[in-house]
């Protein structure tokens, strides 16, 4: 059964469509990510998801209940803010369980959840801490452990990651995703970081300009993009794009090759402007005649900036989109 | 030798501020307590030293026990009120309104003008005759009450015009608190279900006790402090139903010219003055966040 569904969902301000019929459901228990640049819509839709803010039109099911109208508080859902939104005033524990108190369950219940949601998130000896003498990562506990001791079907999340330093970041997208599928939480995460969507999610919905530009699992999102704008915005270094007359190629990096072509390979000469050293790779980029091509090449490479080189891949490996950038074929 | 050098930098640095603070307030502070253990001066008699009689004068003076009763029932009235309204019309503005510039700007209004403009204002408001008090209890049967005239309403009148003009400059403080609250933490309020009234109670006003201390800190001090408005308005009466500490001090300093009386007043008023501050400071620091 869906747990979230959104049929024909807009937002409008001053005649300006932020969400423009938005529609996708997230099965039980998967994490479906929001994906997109800044302005896309993406944390739009997560806070009318949350009744934060009230759709101009279409519906939001939670659960099987039509919620469009309801308050936050009665879709029963929990929401990770991305500044963490806790109350500074308050210790880590009272932080907690706020919700619960709010909700009046009783004492003996609240610190039984209290303890357990603790030990997952591993901040049982801080529980007497004010957020201000916690680090990064364990504010970003706090908020999830208060998530968490929620125990709602649907948990929310807008962008929980970006103010940690990277490493950090590695750490919690893996630890989320762990306790994700643990708990068997539901859950519509908002992200800019291709990286964490496509590391965590079950479906990556990719928007743009307020509407969903492709909606899927991440191998078919990387694999075969319907647009070349979901080529150009997905994997990094991001679909070399060549026009060819009024279409446009598109070939990911890795199945680049470069040096004498084969015949029934499709080719484009041009010359080296830069040459990125990763340790397991390198990046070479050409400067062709229908635009920019990058080549992933296994190790380290002898080849110079100023080289004249062919790029080459299989036919089978391109992607084609026509004029409007709708893949063809 | 760097120690030396610095630290004589430093001090040198600190010296400015030390001689105004020493010149304008704490030399002062002594003399005045010199003052107040000796008598008057008069022209036949040189001032001599008197222990603790002026002291011992103040405890019998019923005009002082009456000023400083008018006082004590000024501030324990006026502060909480415009405390309260204060806040309250810091929420409204602080929320989605429209005009909130101007509905802003009208509270604020009272803290720019003058304390003698506003005295003038209200003793308009408060004309037995003609006044705007009158005029709007006139549908009501009550008419020619003389506010200011009568020793039961004169104090009440004065502190409305106190709370009148304290509310808005408090009110700006206040602002300012809320909008440093960020709205994340209303919204993560909302998803927990907790009403306006429980956000309010459990953290918006937890989050503006630092503000809350210092608005009443003012407040006391002004309660004790500000006076203008009884010269205009009543001067002090009816038989001294409006005279409160400081203004009793200006009587005995410059009307009867007794300075010793008037040193001695001053110390009690600092020391009051001292010990309220000190005891709100210790009292709050245990309660009150600090981000």
């Amino acid at each position: 059964m869906a747990q979230v569904a959104l049929a024909g969902l807009t937002k409008s301000w001053a005649g300006l469509n932020a969400v423009d019929n938005v529609s996708f459901t997230v099965p039980e228990g998967q994490l479906v990510a929001l994906l997109g640049p800044s302005g896309c819509g993406k944390s739009t839709t997560l806070r009318l998801i949350a009744g934060l803010e009230e759709p101009s039109a279409g519906t939001v099911s939670i659960a099987g209940r039509d919620v469009t109208r309801l308050a936050p508080s009665e879709r029963r859902i929990s929401m990770v803010f991305q500044s963490y939104a806790l109350f500074p005033h308050l210790t880590v524990g009272e932080n907690i369980i706020f919700g619960l108190k709010v909700r009046k369950v009783a004492r003996a219940e609240r610190d039984a959840r209290l303890k357990k949601v603790a030990d997952i998130v591993e901040l049982s000896r801080y529980l007497d801490r004010k957020p201000a003498q916690l680090s990064g990562g364990q504010r970003q506990r706090v908020a999830l452990a208060r998530a968490i001791i929620a125990e709602q079907p649907v948990c929310l999340m807008d962008e929980p990651l970006s103010n940690l330093d990277a490493q950090l970041r590695h750490e919690m997208r893996v630890e989320i995703r762990s306790l994700q599928q643990r708990l068997g939480m539901t859950m519509v995460y908002v992200t800019h970081d291709q990286t964490e969507a496509m590391t965590m999610a079950d479906i990556v919905i990719l928007m743009r300009n307020g509407r969903i530009e492709q909606a899927g699992p991440p191998a078919a999102l990387y694999a075969a993009p319907q647009t070349s704008f979901v080529a150009s915005f997905i994997g990094a270094p991001a679909m070399n794009l060549v026009r060819e007359g009024k279409i446009t190629l598109g070939v990911r990096p890795e199945h680049v090759r470069l040096g004498d072509a084969p015949a029934d390979a499709v080719h484009r000469r041009g010359a080296v402007t830069s040459v990125e050293y990763m340790g397991a790779d390198t990046i070479v980029s050409l400067a062709s005649e229908g635009g920019r091509i990058a080549a992933r090449l296994p190790g380290a490479s002898d080849i110079r900036v100023g080289d004249e080189l062919t790029a080459y891949w299989a036919m089978s490996a391109q992607s084609r989109f026509d004029a409007a950038g709708q893949r063809i074929g | 030798m760097t120690g030396t050098r610095n630290s004589i930098h430093a001090w040198l640095l600190v010296l400015p501020a030390c001689v105004l603070l020493a010149t304008f307030t704490h030399v002062p502070i002594v003399t005045t307590f010199i003052h107040s253990l000796y008598s008057t001066p008069r022209p036949r008699r040189p001032s001599r030293f008197v222990g603790l009689d002026n002291y011992e004068a103040m405890l019998a003076d019923p005009i002082f026990w009456k000023a400083l009763g008018n006082n004590a029932v000024y501030a324990l009235t006026s502060v909480p009120i415009s405390i309260a309204i204060a806040l309250i019309m810091a929420l409204f503005v602080n929320g989605k309104l429209r005009g909130k510039g101007f509905v802003r700007l009208a509270y604020f209004t009272p803290t720019v003008l003058p304390m003698i403009a506003v005295a003038n204002i209200w003793l308009f408001f408060y004309n037995p005759q003609y006044g705007l008090v009158d005029q709007l209890l006139r549908p009501f049967g009550i008419t020619g009450v003389n506010w200011l005239g009568s020793q039961s309403t004169a104090l009440w009148c004065l502190i409305v015009v106190a709370v009148w003009k304290e509310a808005g400059f408090f009110m700006i403080f206040y602002l300012a608190a809320l909008q440093n609250i960020s709205p994340d933490l209303r919204e993560a309020a909302a998803i927990e279900g907790a009403s306006r009234w429980t956000f309010f109670w459990r953290i918006t006003f937890p989050l503006l006790m630092p503000t809350t201390l210092f608005v009443l800190v003012n407040a006391v001090i002004n309660a004790f402090r500000l006076v203008d408005h009884i010269f205009v308005m009543t001067g002090g009466g009816p038989d001294n139903s409006t005279s409160v500490l400081l203004f009793h001090l200006y009587t005995v300093g410059f009307k009867f010219f007794d300075q010793a009386y008037a040193a001695t007043l001053t110390i009690v008023l600092l020391l009051i003055l001292a010990l309220i501050a000190i005891g709100q400071f210790l009292l709050a620091d245990k309660r009150v966040h600090y981000q």
